[in-house]
Parts: C-alpha cells; structure tokens; sequence
C-alpha cells in the first residue's frame, strides 16, 4: 500500500466513523429543543424528564461527534497538502467560516446547556438548547457547501497555478450544494425519529414509563414520517442534478455501460466491471433511466464505455451502495406511515416495536450508502473534473501514515464501543423520577 | 496591507487558544499531583468542565483560519509536522472522551481510566504545541516544493524540546492559577502553592529559553534590523512577557486569585506573539534555503478571500467572545465541597 490508498483509507475511517455520530447530533438537538419549548409552554413536568432522558444520550453522541471531527479538519493538511495548495484559496474559507460561525455556538452552548440544567432559568435553558441545534445545523450547512464544492465545483477561477475564488456567492448558493444539504439533513433527520421512536418502543414493551415514551414515539416518528417523504421527492431531483453535473457518477451509479437514448432501468442487475459490462440484467423498466435523469423518456444516457477509463469510478461499490440506499429510502416511508397511524395505540402492537427496535441499524446504513455514493463515486477526481485524488495527496513518509491509521482504527473503535457501552447503559437507566 | 493584517490575526489566534485551552491542558496535567480524593477530583473537573470545550474550538478555529488565510502554509506546515500533528489529535481525542465520559461513570475503575486519559490526552498536547511552535521559529527544513526533507527526530531538535518544557510549564503554571480561580479554601491554598512553586522553573526555562531563541533562531533579528517598524511590539512583548511572569508572582503572594490568573495569561500571549512578530515576513522559515521560506505574501490567500474571510471573522468573534464571556461569568462562582452536587450536570 502506498501513502495514497493509506491516507484514502484513513480519511474514509475518520468521515464514516464521524458521520455515525453527527445524523444523530442534528436531528435529536431539534427534538430536544421542542421537547424543552413544550415543557416551558405547558410547565408539564413529561417533558422535562423527557428532556433529560433524551438529553444524557445525547451529551454521549455529540461528545463523540466533536472528538472525532477535529481531526477531518487537519487531515486535509497532513494528508492531503497538494489537494490543499491548490484549492485552499476556495476551500479554506469554507472550513474558517464553519468553525467561527457555527462550531462556536455549538460547543459554548453545549456546555451551557449540560451544566446549566439548575442554574439557568427552564426558558434559557430551552433557548440554549434552541442554539446548539442551530447550530450544528448552521454548521452542517457550511461542511456540505465545502464538499458540494468538491462534488460540483463553482466560483473559481485557475490563476497562478491553483484555483483562487472569483464569485463566493455562486459556491454558497450553487443548486447542488442546496440539494445535498436537503438531502443530507433529511437523512439525519429520519435516523433521529427512527431512534428515538425505536428507544421508545423498547420501553413501551416494557409496559414502562408509558406516558412519557408514548409522547416521545409520536414525536420521533412523525419526524421520521415527514422528513422520510421530503426524501424520496427530494432523492429524485437529487439523481437529476447528479445526471446533470456528474454524468460517470450517474453511469457508475447504474452499471450503465452503452449510450443510448430511450435508456432502460433493470430491477436487478449483477456488474461485470473488468468485461465492461453487465453479468446479469433482470426485470427491464423500458426508457426508465432516461426518464429518471432528464424528464424524458427518449433522452440519451451517456454509458461508462464513453468515459475514459481512467476517469471512471469504481462501478461495482458505487452501484451497490447506490441501490441499497434507494431500497431503503423506499422502505422508510412505509414503515414510518405504519407507525404514525398507528401513534395513538401503538403500545398494542408489540411486533411493530420489535421489528423498529431490530431495524435501527438500517437508517445508519443507508446514510453511510449514501456517503459511499457521493464519495466512490466522484472518484478519481477529489474535485470533480478539476483534481485527481492521486495529485492531491502529501508527498510523506508512509511508515507514519501506517501508523497513523492502525492508531486511528484502533482509537476510533474502542471510543465507539464505549460511546455504545454508555448509550446503552443510559437506556437501560430509564428516566428519572419527577422529584428530581 | 491585508497580509500583514492576516498575519497578526493568525498570531492572536492561536495566542488567545494557547490562553484558553492552556489552562485546561494545565489543569489535566496537573491533576494526579494536586487532585487526590474523589471530591477534590470533582471539583478540579469542574472547574474545567463547563469551559474546554468552547475553548478547544479556538484551535479548530486557528487551524480554519491557517487553512483559508495561508493554505500553502496550512498544507506545509501540517504534513511537515505530520507525526506531532496526529500525536496531538489523538491526544485531544482521548482528553475529550475522557472529560464527556468521566462525568457519566461510577465505577472506580472507569474513573481512573478517564483519570489516566485527561493526564496524557492534556500532557501530550502541552508539550507538544511548544515544540511545533518552537520549530516554525527556528525553520525546518523544506525544500522548493514545500516538501518536509527531515524526519520526526528532526524535529525533536534540543531547542524544540526547550520549546515544549516551556509550554507545559507555562500551561500548568496557567492551570494552577485558574484552579485558585475556581476553588475555594485549603484546594484553592494548595493550588497556590503549586503555581508558586511553579514559577521558578517557569522563570528558569524562560529565560533559558529566550537565551537560546538567540543563538538558535532569527527572531530577534528583525526586532534589531527594523527598530522603527518594531518600535511598538518591542515595548508591548517584554512587557507583556515580563510584566505577566512577575505580576502574577506578586498577585499570588497577595492571594488576589484573578489578577495573578490574568497576568500569566498574558505572559502566554506574550510569548507567542514575540514568537510570531519576530518571524515576519516569514510563516514558515526554510533552513535549507531562506528563499524556500513560506511567508505572508507567498503562502496567502488571494485579496478576495482574505478581504471576504476579513469580514466574516471582524463581525463573528467578537459575537463569540461575547458570549464565550457571558459563559465565564454565569460559571464564574467557585467550587467547593458543599456546592459540588449542585454544580454537576446530571
């Protein structure tokens, strides 16, 4: 292995382990913050015991969260100092902007709210909760601009051999990086109602604490309902931007080899990358792809076969991850509907709980498919048609990347299995009584 | 104009996080010799607790800004100091767990596993930053390219390692006085007590050090070569530096727990930034060639970025410092045994 695929994996290691932490992070602040407002609205002592169950678990995720996005900041430095020569002009600002923006807020308020819960009053206590899901929020918005800008770059001109910033406001406001930040922030969002309405359901089986994880089910589920729908319309534009800017992703994305118009869609389909083509193809959905890409069923799909090969991505991983996310995005939907309907009653169906108690990990699966897609799949280039990923990394010595990563992995998973330790134990605590 | 503005931003940055996560590394550092009883292991956490994270987010801040205001710097520098650099991550991610999940435990055993890690995760970091810090002064060797030609002993050099003495000392000396800041009765004599017999070592490497920075680095150099344009930081960083190591050895005699805090907060800043003015025009020294040197025109940004990310951090910090100060002054009162309960978060 060489100081490239090292440092790959190595970043790939600390963004995934990373992102396990932060859907959670975005989407339960906001439900802590409403479950904090509803208690200062009707003084109704649920919602603060709700708040504070909710909120341990929370300080335990975040924590991690923080921790292990320091280092993805430095890294672009350490092992990735060409791609940061080159781009930093643009890219820097992004990642300045976010720290002194956002991050701030956050990791003051944070502090204010965890130490805060008997010194500050129930409504600053509820509106320091209201800043930190600001602004993690805020602060997902100026990360995802960063990497929009590497999936789709914009406002830049190249002038004294790098890309130096020419219009700040095209990469802020580009569509792309609005559609990711959409899409991204909905996928937190489902994972955080499904968590809490599946952490719910384990007490309702219990038969304990009922009032208080009835009320926390409807909300967490209505939230996985709501933003699980906003996906699936939001997903389908999303492929369109992809077909309009990123055509090998898209190509890559469907094991689509040949150009034509009138393309088809297969609902199975096993890739054969070294023949270029195909092994099996089932279930044909005529001028499907066409249709799904630009609108209309006779327009041309441009096939792998047309890209050079070296600007092409690894077909089997980015199909793959690509259709295990479609499949569940599908499937959310359907199960969030299930629950919400049935939010009144739903102590009674116990199977219901099980299975969402079971079925947990599938969010965070579908969002670490959806990263590989956005990641694999704009390979080779670490900017999309401006940087090869093999000309952006440091030229280092590889025995300390080696180190580096071993030290990584093996850091990052024992802090994940205590992290999971802590959040289970937590859990398996319960809420406090009132009297507290 | 507005490189040289950026230059004395990045400076203050990182002297205003040195000054703040200081004294929680001081204090992490510390707490094995000065921190004995559980209680007493509370109260220290406590004082620290509701701080470090906003503070360490200045570091994440400074390193943004190096990033956005002089990339070619920020790629240099932190793949030439690759191995410290990731020691340093790692070491934070260990003080932050360590911080977060400590509070969250019981068992003995836990605890002191989260002890062992606030120890090394602030130790290693003390150290550490003095020594990077002590090499941008002296220069490293970079070739044209900007590609590190030395190895991590390279940067181990005596001097740096002087440089990392001095930061650890400054840090638990800085720690010291900030738990004589947030506790009260005999922990708050005690933490006296540690800071006084701090500061001699403190002025002994001090001084050694500034005696060294002469024969090992160009730092002064510019101070002598330029007296007019240096005029005024040559007054304002001696005394800075000199007035804080002295001023808070007087205020702590006279137990005056805040202005002794104060004034090692500004012997830190001071040290900084003599590091820092006396490199101009220079970032990054080379020390294979002067003309391989990154420096404030060659390793910056274009006027378009600097000029944007000029006004994001003029209208941003000082919000951030204003609330950041609403934060110390609401966590303001001190710590003891009969308040502890209260204090804690859950």
């Amino acid at each position: 292995m060489d100081v490239l695929l090292l440092s790959r994996l190595q970043f790939a290691a600390a963004t995934f382990f990373h992102f396990i932490f932060v859907p959670l992070t975005l989407g339960l602040s906001l439900l802590l913050a409403i479950m904090e407002t509803k208690y200062v609205r009707t003084g109704d002592e649920t919602y603060r015991q709700m708040a504070r169950f909710w909120g341990k678990i929370f300080l335990v995720n975040f924590a991690v969260g923080v921790v292990t996005g320091i280092t993805l900041e430095f890294q672009f430095g350490t092992n990735w100092a060409r791609y940061s020569k080159y781009v930093g002009d643009v890219f820097g600002s992004l990642l300045a902007i976010e720290a002194s923006v956002a991050f701030f807020l956050e990791s003051t308020f944070i502090a204010v709210w965890a130490f805060g819960w008997k010194r500050l009053s129930p409504k600053a206590h509820a509106v320091s909760i209201w800043l930190v899901a600001l602004a993690s929020n805020i602060s997902a918005y100026w990360i995802l601009t960063a990497n929009a800008w590497m999936q789709n770059p914009v406002g830049y001109v190249i002038r004294g051999g790098r890309a130096e910033l020419a219009n700040f406001w095209d990469i802020i406001s580009q569509s792309f990086a609005i559609h990711e930040i959409v899409h991204t922030l909905s996928a937190a969002y489902i994972l955080s109602g499904f968590f809490v309405a599946a952490i719910s359901g384990y007490y309702l089986l219990k038969k304990q604490h009922m009032d208080l994880f009835k009320r926390s089910f409807a909300i967490g589920i209505s939230m996985a309902l709501i933003f699980s729908l906003v996906e699936v319309v939001q997903g389908h534009i999303n492929g369109s931007e992809v077909a309009k800017y990123q055509p090998t992703k898209l190509a890559a994305m469907e094991s689509f080899w040949e150009t034509r118009d009138h393309a088809p869609q297969y609902l199975f389909i096993i890739p054969d990358e070294k023949n270029e083509r195909n092994k099996i193809e089932l279930g044909k959905l005529p001028s499907m792809l066409s249709m799904l890409a630009y609108h209309n069923p006779a327009a041309t799909v441009k096939g792998l076969k047309d890209f050079p090969k070296d600007e092409r991505p690894p077909v089997t991983i980015t199909f793959g991850a690509f259709r295990l996310m479609i499949g569940l995005g599908f499937l959310f939907p359907v199960i969030a509907f299930w629950g919400w309907i049935k939010r009144k009653t739903i102590e009674e169906h116990p199977r219901f709980l099980k299975i969402l108690l079971y079925i947990l990990p599938l969010p965070y699966l579908a969002i670490a498919a959806g990263w590989t897609v956005a990641e694999v799949g704009r390979q080779p280039w670490v900017v999309y048609g401006l940087v090869k990923t093999k000309d952006a990394v440091s030229i280092i010595d590889k025995t300390q990347v080696m180190i580096s990563l071993a030290g990584l992995v093996l850091l990052y998973s024992v802090i994940g299995l205590i992290a999971a330790y802590l959040i289970v134990k937590f859990i398996k605590q319960g809420p406090e009584s009132t009297t507290t | 104009m507005l490189n040289n503005i950026w230059f004395i931003l990045w400076g203050v940055l990182w002297a205003v996080y040195f000054v703040l996560d200081g004294f929680d590394l001081g204090i992490g550092s510390l707490m094995p010799f000065v921190a004995k009883s559980e209680e007493e292991k509370r109260i220290a956490y406590y004082a620290m607790g509701p701080f470090w994270n906003g503070n360490e987010v200045w570091l994440i801040t400074a390193g943004g800004v190096t990033f956005a205001a002089f990339p070619t710097a920020y790629a240099v520098l932190f793949s030439s100091f690759y191995a410290p650099l990731m020691i340093i991550l790692f070491a934070l991610i260990i003080r932050g767990v360590s911080l977060e999940f400590r509070e969250r435990s019981n068992d003995p055993s836990w605890k002191k596993l989260w002890d062992i890690g606030t120890f090394v995760g602030s130790f290693v970091p003390a150290l550490l930053f003095g020594v990077a810090f002590a090499n941008i002064f002296q220069g490293i060797p970079i070739d044209e390219n900007g590609v590190f030609k030395g190895s991590l002993l390279t940067l181990l050099n005596p001097y740096a390692l002087l440089g990392g003495l001095l930061f650890l000392i400054l840090f638990l000396y800085h720690g010291a006085l900030w738990l004589a800041v947030k506790t009260g009765d005999e922990f708050q004599e005690r933490s006296f007590k540690v800071a006084k017999l701090l500061w001699i070592p403190l002025a002994v490497v001090a001084v050694g050090f500034l005696i060294a920075t002469w024969f090992k680095t160009n730092l002064y150099y510019n101070y002598l070569m330029k007296p007019l344009f240096y005029a005024v930081p040559a007054v304002i960083i001696p005394v800075a530096v000199l007035g804080g190591l002295f001023g808070s050895i007087f205020y702590l005699q006279k137990r005056k727990k805040w202005q002794a805090w104060g004034c090692s907060a500004l012997t830190i800043a001071g040290v900084t930034m003599f590091g820092v003015i006396g490199l101009y025009p220079d970032l990054l020294p080379s020390s294979i060639n002067p003309k391989y040197s990154l420096t404030v025109f060659n390793a910056s940004s274009s006027p378009l970025t600097l000029k944007i990310m000029l006004g994001v951090v003029l209208v941003f910090i000082p919000v951030v410092i204003a609330y950041q100060f609403w934060t110390y002054r609401m966590f303001s009162h001190t710590v003891n045994k009969e308040n502890l309960a209260y204090e804690e978060s859950y």
